[in-house]
């Protein structure tokens, strides 16, 4: 059979998102493969120069609407980082701690989505039960189960509430045993490794090279993490170990996620015993200083940076969001040349994709 | 057990980190050393603190210096590529990093507005071919020896760079 | 009493009723017109008339009950996955939810029915009759017990069970020909790769029932379940057994065989562009081909009828074509697809071997005078 173009997308049921990944193949195998981007533009980093330092935070939320907390702290880091302030204990430990709780629900949803397209339909509807755990443990603390707005400019936006931390505690005990079980579906599933191993290899030199971060990254081989090199907050005083692993396939980053939840579940327990009582939140000023700052941070797809520029008015001059899934996609052909079209499903799958993030 | 398990681990957490603070100090100190030695006077500011280290360059010689960056100092990670419009001109700035040292590097290069071209950092770094198209979508900022540069999250007819300071937005 | 003499007196009944009627008009009527009416109730009450008749209604019977089977089949799947999965399954519309497919049925017969423009108008309209027709076939050789069988003891076909499987067999062309009539290049590779997986998948099913007709002496299907009168097939030929459901499952089409027409691949596979009841007569295809399957698996492997007496025949022969069924629900709920090329893999160098050492074991039971 000659070599045709197919066209997977805009609109696919696989691929989590809009955006077209157009792939030259001959026969089965894939030959080329060119993705394109830009269905959800919504021109965020011009509306960011008309908005108030305030009004920015719910904007940064819908950045990616699967990891919301962690685009609106990102947002609260940089703009404290501009005006240099010192934000209370109390507050960063609720923001570890919901950070983490992020990171949770976020890879649930990854391995939910990832089983439903391996078509291990009993995956996909167990990860969403156990995400709804954590979606009503955030909903007691900011009202919403999606786009939080917790994260205000100098702490958080209020307190825990009263039952909290027993029910968090009981909710990361329940998770970790779960997850033993979870991972017997996947790891003893002969299926499963049959479809993952070997497939979507991006070598270690590939990785660095094309600015690949995350747990991407992590699976070939680099143990790079933001919060165990470039502590923020306060990842200094926690005790955790980033996860990596040599495999440079879909299995690897299948792997680095799964042990991710194990080492979220250790951050959670030990920022709610080592939080002190006190105040969460300063007040901060309404004009922005002059000058720039950068804040960069781990987002559960990989390394999420915003720099901001001030010319001493209530808005940014420039507000600039860089994605990690925007640079992962543009390696993307290097992880689909030369394997089948059934396993883009695999390959797209263990990345992660969202969309929210990549388009701005 | 518990307590000698957690004092020996917190004290190989510190002697990690001074380890690594020591690394981003030589890095540091080498960097403030040779580098205007080897660029020269297109190089008008440099100013290194606690493993950050702010630079600023001429036009002419920025796939030089990151070349540079590169090859001696192991700057192997493209992180962001900015694109700010003061009125007068266009100003690049381009963050990068270094694994093996856990260093970070900020370039401020200015454009003049009239004449909005700069060389292409892709030979360098691939990851930066699609940053590259993004500034030249957003901001007009045209890259040479790209490999293709062409719009990227706007559609390919569109005539305008929206993130200019004179694509006025309307408001409510 | 057996199925002929149930149909017998039903059809006596009924021409008995209509009889009444023509005879009371022959009597009215005077003349020409009365002889013909009297002449026409004879007719219909002679020994031919009332034989095509009877056929005809017994085939009806076989068909609504192999249509009922097929449907509790689909409200087991859909509950039994539901449960695996941690939630409840249909159970609103009829009691536990078991009318919900006759709603959805209902709903697909109510869809406006799209035919592209460009498509082949014959193989596009002919193809889905074809695979549902040859479907359906497969269900009028199988009985459920020596009364309840179409064809057992007035005329048994002498090769019940080889029919069968010939007429199993003419899916992947029906399903090729969809694939291409569609004029969509999407459709044409889920359709040859369905067909692909189908046609080697015949080889290893073919050979592993084989080494049951070595063993029974016959292709007769109620020749070859007197033959387990003693011990079922399903224990000395248990490669055979395992062979034979691994490759009924490649060949409906389920999970996790089911790559063809999986959402996630190429939206739909081969049915893309069917949409009304053509789409649902294929998805209830697959369904009939799944009790097909399940029941020549009951009636060669497990046993067929032979139970203990109090339950009747035909209730014990569906009870374990419904067991073969829960191993294919939970297989659905709980592996992962296959590739394609895994698949073909697994058919050519995995399942024919062992189907080749199953026959070995069979001749050497038959030739050592076991059975």
């Amino acid at each position: 059979m000659a070599e045709m173009w197919i066209n997977m997308g805009p609109q696919h049921p696989m691929t989590h998102g809009l955006w077209n990944l157009r792939i030259k193949v001959d026969g089965e195998i894939i030959v080329d493969a060119v993705p394109e981007i830009g269905y959800l533009h919504r021109g965020m980093e011009k509306i960011f120069e008309h908005r108030t330092y305030p009004q920015i935070g719910p904007i940064t939320d819908r950045l990616c609407y699967g990891s919301s907390f962690t685009w609106n702290h990102l947002y609260c880091l940089t703009i404290e980082n501009l005006m240099k302030l010192e934000i209370p204990e109390r507050a960063k430990y609720i923001r570890v701690m919901v950070i983490e709780m992020q990171r949770i629900a976020s890879h649930l949803m990854w391995i939910a989505a990832y089983a439903a397209d391996l078509g291990l339909l009993a995956g996909f509807l167990w990860a969403m039960r156990e995400r709804e755990i954590f979606l009503d443990l955030m909903q007691a603390l900011s009202g919403s189960r999606l786009t939080y707005n917790y994260a205000r400019i100098g702490g958080v936006a209020a307190d825990l509430p009263s039952d909290f931390e027993r029910d968090a505690l009981r909710a990361v005990n329940y998770f970790e045993k779960k997850l033993e079980e979870y991972e017997a579906l996947y790891r003893d599933s002969k299926i499963f490794l049959m479809r993952n191993q070997g497939i979507g290899v991006l070598s270690k030199e590939d990785a660095i090279n094309r600015g690949v971060t995350g747990p991407t990254l992590r699976a070939s081989g680099v143990k790079y993490d933001i919060r165990k090199d470039q502590p923020y907050e306060v990842y200094e005083e926690i005790d955790f170990e980033p996860q990596s692993s040599p495999d440079c396939d879909c299995y690897g980053r299948y792997v680095v996620r799964m042990n991710e939840m194990r080492e979220s579940c250790k951050i959670i327990r030990q920022a709610l015993s080592k939080m002190p009582q006190g105040p969460v939140r300063v007040k901060t000023p309404l004009i922005g200083p002059q000058g720039d700052a950068i804040g960069r941070v781990e987002d559960p797809r990989g390394e999420g940076i915003m720099y901001v520029i001030g010319d001493g008015s209530e808005k940014p001059y420039r507000l600039k969001v860089r994605s990690p899934l925007f640079v992962i996609l543009s390696a993307a052909r290097q992880m689909l040349v030369g394997y089948k079209i059934a396993d883009v499903v695999a390959i797209m799958g263990s990345i992660d994709v969202c969309m929210g993030e990549t388009d701005k | 057990m518990i307590d000698l398990e957690t004092e020996l681990r917190s004290r190989i957490d510190g002697l990690k980190r001074k380890i690594v603070r020591k690394a981003v100090a030589t890095c540091e100190r080498r960097i403030e050393r040779e580098l205007p030695e080897k660029i020269g006077k297109e190089l008008s500011e440099l100013h290194a603190e606690k493993g950050f280290i702010r630079m600023r360059v001429e036009r002419s010689s920025i796939l030089k210096l990151c070349r540079l960056l590169k090859d001696s100092y192991k700057f192997n990670h493209l992180s962001l590529i900015t694109t700010v419009d003061w009125d007068d001109r266009f100003e690049l700035v381009y963050h990068l990093f270094s694994y093996p040292y856990n260093c970070a590097a900020e370039i401020k290069v200015e454009i003049p507005r009239d004449d909005p071209k700069v060389d292409s950092v892709t030979p360098l770094w691939g990851g930066a071919n699609w940053h590259e198209r993004e500034a030249y979508d957003m901001m007009g900022i045209v890259f040479l020896n790209h490999p293709d540069l062409r719009r990227i999250l706007l559609p390919q007819e569109y005539e305008y760079f929206p993130l200019r300071k004179d694509f006025k937005m309307e408001l409510e | 009493m057996d199925l002929w003499g149930i149909s017998y007196e039903l059809t006596s009944f009924l021409i008995d009723i209509i009889n009444f009627f023509i005879y009371g008009l022959g009597w009215l009527l005077p003349g020409v017109l009365g002889d013909a009416f009297n002449g026409l109730g004879d007719w219909l009450a002679s020994t031919g008339v009332l034989n095509i008749l009877t056929m005809i209604v017994e085939a009806l019977i076989v068909l609504i009950v192999a249509i009922l089977n097929v449907i509790t089949l689909i409200w087991i799947d859909r509950k039994l996955l539901a449960r695996m999965w941690d939630s409840r399954g249909p159970f609103y519309v009829g009691p536990l939810g078991y009318f919900q497919n006759i709603a959805d049925g209902l709903k697909l017969f109510l869809k406006q029915v799209i035919t592209p423009s460009k498509a082949d108008k014959l193989s596009y309209h002919v193809a889905p009759v074809v695979f549902i027709g040859s479907s359906i076939l497969i269900l009028a050789v199988i009985p459920l017990s020596p009364g309840f069988a179409l064809s057992y003891e007035r005329a048994p076909i002498p090769g019940g069970v080889l029919f069968a499987f010939a007429i199993f067999a003419i899916a992947p062309f029906s399903i090729l020909v969809a694939g291409w009539a569609q004029n969509n290049k999407y459709t044409l590779i889920g359709g040859m790769r369905s067909a692909a997986q189908m046609m080697s998948y015949e080889i290893p099913l073919l050979l592993s029932i084989a080494s049951v007709f070595l063993l029974a002496g016959s292709f007769n299907f109620g020749d070859v379940v007197e033959a387990q009168a003693n011990i079922w097939f399903a224990i000395p030929l248990f490669i055979g057994f395992v062979v034979f459901l691994v490759c009924i499952v490649a060949e409906i089409e389920r999970i996790p065989f089911d790559l063809p027409e999986a959402e996630a691949e190429l939206v739909e596979g081969w049915t893309t562009e069917y949409s009304g009841m053509r789409f649902g007569f294929f998805l209830m295809t697959q369904y009939i081909r799944g009790y097909a399957g399940c029941a020549i698996a009951a009636a060669l492997f497990l046993g067929g009828w032979h139970g203990p007496s109090i339950i009747p025949d035909e209730i014990w022969f569906l009870s374990k074509a419904y067991i073969v069924f829960l191993i294919f629900v939970w297989m659905r709920a709980s592996l992962p697809r296959i590739r394609t090329d895994q698949i073909l893999d697994l058919g050519w160098k995995r399942l024919l071997p062992l189907a080749m050492i199953n026959l070995i074991i069979a001749v050497a039971m038959k030739t050592s005078g076991w059975f």
